[in-house]
């Protein structure tokens, strides 16, 4: 690696910066200093003042007075987006803001498309443009190619592309792994090192603390709007990481898997197969068992889970509920004999986002809040909304707010609620954990292993190993659509697991 | 006081309590204006004319609220009157008895019904877009319907559809105890069943309904069938109304269904709005064109000024959505 001739200069500092919403202090006099190249960890929970300080940086915000804020060694009042963007400052937000219905190419010029002095633009300068862009990240990419044709690991290319059009010497990537596969992850972590080694600070935003202590060589954590210290990320554990963020020690993690064979099978799956996403699956989930379903994403994982819940035409085997051969039409055939499923898209498929969280938990349960002329009995609703929200401790306003206004923990204990109301037998969780806090992973995880001790059998899909191995009590390893391997997690070290699925 | 809105707001919707304050101010800018406003007259004809606008507006609101829209409305509405005009017609047109009109009305139904179903059918299982699937039903049903009818009028009615479109019960209206019964039905089916349930999920995300077990397309398909009931009502109170069925008739109402819904705060993107705060809406849009035909203005004068109404009102809105912003912004 060459060391640029700036390094150890200062890219951004920050002192002092409060920020208070309408009573609410967002920031309490934070300080932040991020190196010309560095790449910094900027942790913390959900709300507990990032994308403030971010949207401070960038201009969005004014603080409040008393605070300094320097860019590369100039004190800067005032900044405006515009302002930030010329000073070599940019952001690339967790959904990206890109256009979907835009070329590759027209995406990442279009800063310099619409500046201030608007000027004739051809296909071939934008292309050139882009294309020696790319190059600098080494990633080739179809230069045509409307956007929302990219997957989403490619767009986030085209996003730090975009970003880096003008003198970019700052990025700031919000959640930039959220939606990605562990792959696609790697190859993104590489070209922020990339980027860091050409001079490109960049401040990195992320739940998945692995990654943090892998990819940054400092990280700044702030809790509740206060900053919490600024660490070297060698020598840092995840445990400790997750206790300064959470500012809760959280329970060790530890294997505490049981061998439930012996016991009465739920879920008994014999040579499924549904060509060209999975084939000849077999396994059985017992009464209380957590069985982890792990693989790289495209494994097969969630269209599985789709044909148990009969989302998908099967082209052979059979799903057996309780001993007996089930022939869903459809989820509703599903949810009526027992089986729940916990989608891994919470925000388009799991909950409708901008209905309320009454509504939301009592969606599934319609007919129990019925009352004897077969309209809804408000008494009753009210009644089962409350059972769930204090049984599973969701934190709300009002029942009536839309579930939008809550926290990713939250909303996916909203999920839950619902799933549980219908009394299943078996819970199919996908993914549940994406874009949940890592303090609320822990309350989420608690509260799957007390269903398994009531006696649910719950598959538990995830493409982090450390997620599987610590929750389940046996593990299947999927691979192009077949079952290759089960593991035992008292057996299994988490890097043995990792180099097993990830090789 | 700030309380008492909540709980209001809580029971009857955020849009309620501005519209009737609304409501309250245009009646008092009319009443000092004119004084033939404030007359049993004028509210006996608001109340005579609402009706017809009204069913069609609950017709359109259904759809809307599942992110879609029916613009075959009009001509559903027509269709189902002439089914019913033909029945009578069969049964001696003017000497046609009770069971006629009992008959006649079945078949308005079924006609509506069947309009509905066919499109509901087509958006739920064939995917196609509400809009494109019920313009070609209201292009196949204006041209079946002319086709029919050579375009001409179909009257000679016998003496009680006169009281049905005219006349009072108790000194209130026969239409607006038609609409008031049909717009209740149609807010217990929204607010307290599980296809009223159905439809707001759906509006607001298809997809994420279907996943949490809810039977989407039949609830697409009987939405569109129930549209296609409430047009069929429309159109033989329409008939009764005019005294004769036409094709093309109440063609300028389509629109301003769409806007009164609007106007009632039902989103256009489907998945909220509700019956109390449209028929409020309703009403307004009434007061006006009346309170403004009192005046002496010109009737496309009061078409106009609805229009600009509508806009003045989404301006207010959208300030009332953003005071919050304003403020802030100045701290």
């Amino acid at each position: 690696m060459t060391s640029p001739s700036n390094e150890g200069a200062v890219a951004l500092r920050l002192k002092n910066v409060t920020k208070i919403f309408g009573g609410v202090t967002a920031l309490d006099a934070v300080n932040f200093d991020v190196k010309a190249g560095e790449v910094h960890c900027l942790a913390g929970e959900n709300g507990c003042g990032k994308s403030t300080l971010i949207k401070i940086v960038t201009g969005v915000y004014t603080p409040e007075e008393g605070a300094e804020i320097e860019i590369f060694g100039e004190l800067q009042n005032n900044i405006t987006p515009t302002h930030a963007r010329s000073l070599g400052i940019a952001v690339i937000w967790q959904d990206l803001s890109l256009f979907p219905h835009m070329s590759v190419a027209e995406n990442i010029c279009f800063d310099e498309m619409v500046g201030h002095t608007p000027k004739f633009v051809t296909t071939t300068s934008m292309n050139t443009k882009a294309a020696e862009v790319l190059a600098r990240l080494g990633v080739s990419l179809d230069l045509d190619q409307r956007l929302n044709t990219l997957l989403i690991a490619q767009r986030q290319i085209v996003a730090i592309a975009r970003s880096l059009m003008g003198e970019t010497k700052l990025i700031f990537m919000d959640e930039p792994t959220a939606s990605l596969t562990q792959t696609e992850t790697d190859k993104l972590l590489e070209i922020v090192r990339n980027l860091s080694s050409q001079g490109v600070a960049i401040v990195f935003v992320s739940h998945r603390l692995a990654e943090v202590l892998d990819i940054s060589s400092r990280v700044t954590v702030v809790r509740d709007g206060k900053l919490v210290g600024v660490y070297s990320t060698k020598g840092m554990t995840q445990a400790h990481l997750g206790e300064l963020m959470t500012g809760t020690k959280l329970e060790n993690q530890v294997v505490r898997a049981t061998d439930h064979t012996a016991s009465r099978p739920v879920l008994e799956i014999d040579g499924l197969s549904h060509y060209g996403e999975f084939e000849d699956v077999s396994f059985k989930i017992h009464a209380g068992e957590v069985v982890g379903l792990t693989g790289l994403i495209g494994a097969g994982r969630t269209e599985l889970a789709h044909a148990i819940i009969g989302m998908t035409k099967l082209d052979k085997g059979t799903i057996k509920l309780d001993g007996n051969v089930t022939n869903f039409k459809s989820i509703r055939d599903a949810i009526k004999l027992g089986v729940a499923y916990v989608s891994e898209d919470r925000l388009s498929l799991g909950l409708i986002q901008p209905q309320s969280i009454a509504d939301n938990t009592s969606i599934s349960v319609l007919d129990k809040i019925l009352n004897k002329l077969g309209l809804f009995s408000t008494f009753k609703k009210d009644a089962l909304v409350d059972k769930w929200i204090k049984d599973l401790a969701v934190k709300i306003g009002q029942p009536e707010d839309p579930v939008s206004t809550l926290s990713g923990g939250n909303q996916q204990r909203v999920v839950l609620s619902k799933w549980l109301a219908t009394e299943p037998k078996l819970l199919i969780l996908d993914s549940p954990t994406v874009g949940v806090d890592v303090g609320a992973r822990a309350g989420i995880f608690k509260i799957v292993r007390e269903l398994a001790n009531q006696g649910l059998a719950i598959l538990l899909i995830s493409d982090e190993v450390s997620e599987v191995l610590f929750n389940s009590d046996r593990i299947l390893h999927m691979e192009s659509g077949r079952i290759i391997n089960q593991y035992n997690p008292n057996e299994v070290t988490i890097d043995n697991l990792e180099k097993q699925i990830y090789a | 006081m700030i309380s008492l809105a909540k709980s209001f707001n809580k029971i009857f919707g955020n849009e309620t309590l501005p519209l009737i304050g609304f409501l309250f101010f245009i009646v008092a800018v009319f009443a000092i204006a004119t004084p033939k406003f404030l007359s049993a007259a004028n509210f006996g004809s608001i109340a005579f004319q609402l009706p017809v606008l009204g069913l069609l507006t609950l017709a359109m609101l259904v759809p809307i609220l599942s992110g879609g829209l029916n613009l075959a409305i009009i001509f559903t509405a027509n269709l189902s009157g002439l089914a019913f005009a033909w029945t009578l017609i069969q049964f001696g047109g003017p000497d046609a008895g009770w069971v006629a009109f009992a008959l006649g009305f079945m078949f308005a139904l079924v006609v509506g019904a069947l309009s509905g179903l066919v499109m509901g059918f087509v958006v739920a299982y064939i995917g196609a877009h509400p809009i494109l699937v019920s313009l070609a039903m209201m292009i196949f049903l204006r041209g079946l319907g002319e086709f029919l009818t050579r375009g001409s009028d179909i009257s000679g009615f016998p003496e009680y559809m006169n009281y049905i479109g005219h006349g009072s019960f108790l000194g209130i209206p026969i239409p607006l105890i038609i609409f008031i019964i049909v717009a209740i039905i149609c807010h217990i089916m929204l607010k307290k069943t599980k296809h009223g349930f159905s439809v707001y999920m759906l509006g607001s995300n298809i997809e994420a309904a279907e996943y949490s077990g809810l039977h989407t397309k039949r609830t697409l398909t009987l939405l569109y069938t129930i549209s296609g009931v409430i047009c069929a009502i429309a159109g033989v109170l329409m008939a009764a109304r005019f005294n004769s069925v036409r094709v093309g008739h109440g063609e300028a109402l389509l629109l301003v269904t769409v806007l009164a819904c609007f106007l009632g705060g039902v989103d256009p993107f489907g998945g909220f709005g509700r019956v109390l705060p449209v028929v409020i809406a309703l009403v307004i849009l009434q007061v006006l064109s009346s309170g403004l035909n009192l005046l002496g203005a010109n009737q496309h004068l009061s078409t106009a000024v609805w229009g600009l109404f509508l806009i003045g009102v989404m301006a207010l809105r959208w300030i009332a959505g953003n005071l919050p912003k304003f403020i802030k912004w100045k701290e």
